[in-house]
């Protein structure tokens, strides 16, 4: 297993005369799960358009399973791409479009016959060869897209915003399915995503990008727990961050004295870890609304808006009363500057 | 509006629309020597004799060559032309459509004696090719048009799926693209066709001695002859273009692309 299987150096990926990636490395490892996070604009799918051949990079390399592939095209890289809109063919049916690639390969019919009817029971699709794209539902183009991709036994295989076209209860079902194929196959899975929820779900490593930059990457656990900069920390649900000066909490020209010493540039709490109805601050409620578990507040506070979690144990506070919390130092996140 | 009204005025636009188609049917089925309408006495003696002269099947035949092969290369030019205008960031695209476009705007008239006075006579250009050049030219924009109006409906993410499949950019055009937008070319073909088979102004100037398209050839035949017989062909011919769009319709929902 290579820790470098898929490799990407000092890569610089530009449209014309925007630089979409400046400089990127990342090395995938054999095997893994890895995701592409962030939100629209951020590089993810240019750098996974690079990897696929379908951009040319303006330098850098690319190497896969050991080879410079930088310049080879996209038809010679090996590489599986599931698209977000699946790109299915619609005039063949559903068979032929799994066999579309098997028969570029000018393999005997039989050898077609058996690899497609193979690829169509891994994805369960086993009775549904005759028909075509338009006449199956979103979840099974999908996994018709997977069968299309599999059958060609890519090296790596790339999917973008696999989940997003989806209902909730077909998320579910496709990403256990995905996590199912990959250990059966044992293919390297690379997806996108601007959902931090499905990345934390699906992948075994996470690769967060910022305008064109690699912001942190770690595991699901690691991201989730301990990001290192106010933007990895927002993405991953840290909505109250603030800077610290002189052990005060600043926000623009408010300030508030800070409960606890640090040497932190930057604090940033979950709403969850906001501890509502006692402490030293005060805030006005302007929003309240019941989550199930339990009650999402949003406070106008000294410092701007504060967002808090409060347990449905408590009563709730209304609309325009002012309320207690307390910004404690075990739930505080520190971060970089 | 009234009910009343509504009917008048759709009775007075069918009346327009198909009137004089009607009357040019029962022209030709008279049994008079004159062309003339009401017809005196009814026949198909007209309808038979347009298959006997000669010069009818001549130009007829003229005509055939210059809508299916006009037709063949205005595609032969247009559907690459479409699918880069398409799929490229082409600078200058919205001029070259332009361009592509003006056969369209300009008058026949005008298209017809630019090519006569500047191709045909200097460059000493037979008249059945400067026929069959005036004819593409006529039939490209109507190509380039329905052809890029089906690519619009084809995601490009298509292709880039074929081509990691294994394709190079030329096999995906033709085993993705092609068979995808087969309708549209079908389309342009009949569309192509029946401009070209209807065509006058620019022909007008570009027929010579023996050489001349149909609807000319009618023209000078009823010049020196005033019989039913144009009247007849005219008939047949309107049935012809009316069977190839419905036709066209039924198998393609032409509607859907012109």
């Amino acid at each position: 297993m290579s820790d470098r299987f898929v490799s990407l150096t000092d890569l610089v990926l530009s449209y014309g005369s925007t630089v979409a990636v400046p400089n990127l490395n990342l090395d995938i490892h054999e095997g893994e799960l890895i995701a592409l996070l962030g939100p629209s604009g951020c590089g993810k799918t240019t750098t996974m358009r690079a990897i696929a051949g379908l951009l040319t990079p303006t330098s850098g390399s690319i190497e896969i399973d050991g080879r410079d592939v930088t310049r080879t095209p996209a038809n010679k890289r090996g590489i599986g791409l599931v698209f977000q809109s699946y790109a299915l063919f619609p005039h063949l049916s559903a068979f032929e479009n799994v066999a579309f690639g098997l028969r570029l390969q000018k393999l005997p019919d039989a050898q077609v016959r058996a690899k497609t009817e193979a690829g169509m029971a891994t994805v369960g699709l086993t009775g549904f060869e005759s028909r075509k794209p338009a006449e199956m539902s979103g979840g099974q183009q999908q996994r018709l897209a997977l069968a299309r991709s599999l059958v060609m036994q890519p090296k790596v295989l790339l999917l973008d915003e696999p989940l997003s076209n989806l209902d909730a209860r077909l998320r579910l079902e496709m990403r256990n399915e995905l996590q199912r194929v990959q250990r059966d196959t044992g293919v390297t899975m690379v997806f996108v995503t601007h959902d931090q929820s499905e990345a934390l779900a699906l992948a075994d490593r996470i690769v967060l990008m910022n305008d064109g930059k690699i912001e942190q990457l770690g595991t699901a656990r690691e991201l989730y727990a301990a990001p290192e900069t106010a933007f990895a920390a927002d993405f991953m649900g840290f909505e109250n961050i603030f800077h610290v000066e002189g052990g005060h909490l600043v926000n623009g020209s408010a300030r508030l004295p800070l409960g606890f010493t640090t040497d932190a540039p930057v604090l940033a709490w979950r709403p969850s870890g906001v501890s509502v109805g006692a402490g030293p601050y005060s805030g006005k409620v302007r929003s309240s609304s019941f989550a199930g578990g339990h009650r999402e507040y949003v406070l106008d506070s000294p410092l701007g808006e504060i967002k808090a979690d409060a347990s449905i144990e408590t009563a709730e506070v209304p609309i325009g009363q002012s309320i207690a919390f307390d910004l404690p130092q075990d739930t505080a996140r520190r971060l970089m500057a | 509006m009234s009910r009343l009204s509504i009917w008048i005025i759709l009775g007075v636009t069918l009346t327009f629309l198909i009137g004089p188609f009607l009357i040019v049917i029962l022209a030709g089925a008279s049994a008079g020597e004159a062309l003339s309408f009401p017809p005196q006495g009814l026949s198909l003696k007209w309808y038979a004799k347009v298959f006997t002269v000669e010069s009818f099947r001549a130009s007829f035949a003229l005509s055939m060559f210059l809508a299916i092969f006009g037709t063949l290369t205005a595609l032969l030019i247009g559907i690459p032309a479409a699918y880069a205008l398409n799929r490229y960031d082409l600078p200058w695209a919205e001029t070259i459509r332009t361009i592509v476009a003006a056969p369209i705007i300009v008058p026949g008239i005008i298209v017809g004696l630019a090519l006569l006075r500047y191709i045909v006579v200097p460059l000493n250009v037979t008249i059945t090719m400067a026929l069959f050049m005036v004819h593409t030219a006529l039939v490209l924009p109507y190509a380039v048009r329905v052809v890029s109006s089906s690519l619009n409906n084809l995601r490009g993410d298509m292709e880039e799926a074929a081509v990691i499949l294994g394709c190079t950019r030329f096999q995906a055009f033709t085993k993705v693209v092609l068979p995808n937008i087969r309708g549209g070319i079908l389309a342009a073909f009949i569309l192509g066709f029946v401009t070209s088979f209807n065509e006058v102004p620019a022909s007008l100037f570009l027929s010579g001695p023996g050489v001349r398209t149909l609807p000319i050839d009618m023209l000078s035949y009823m010049e020196i002859t005033f019989d039913p017989s144009v009247a007849a062909l005219s008939a047949i011919l309107a049935f012809l273009s009316v069977a190839i769009v419905f036709l066209a319709e039924r198998l393609l929902g032409f509607s859907r692309y012109v």
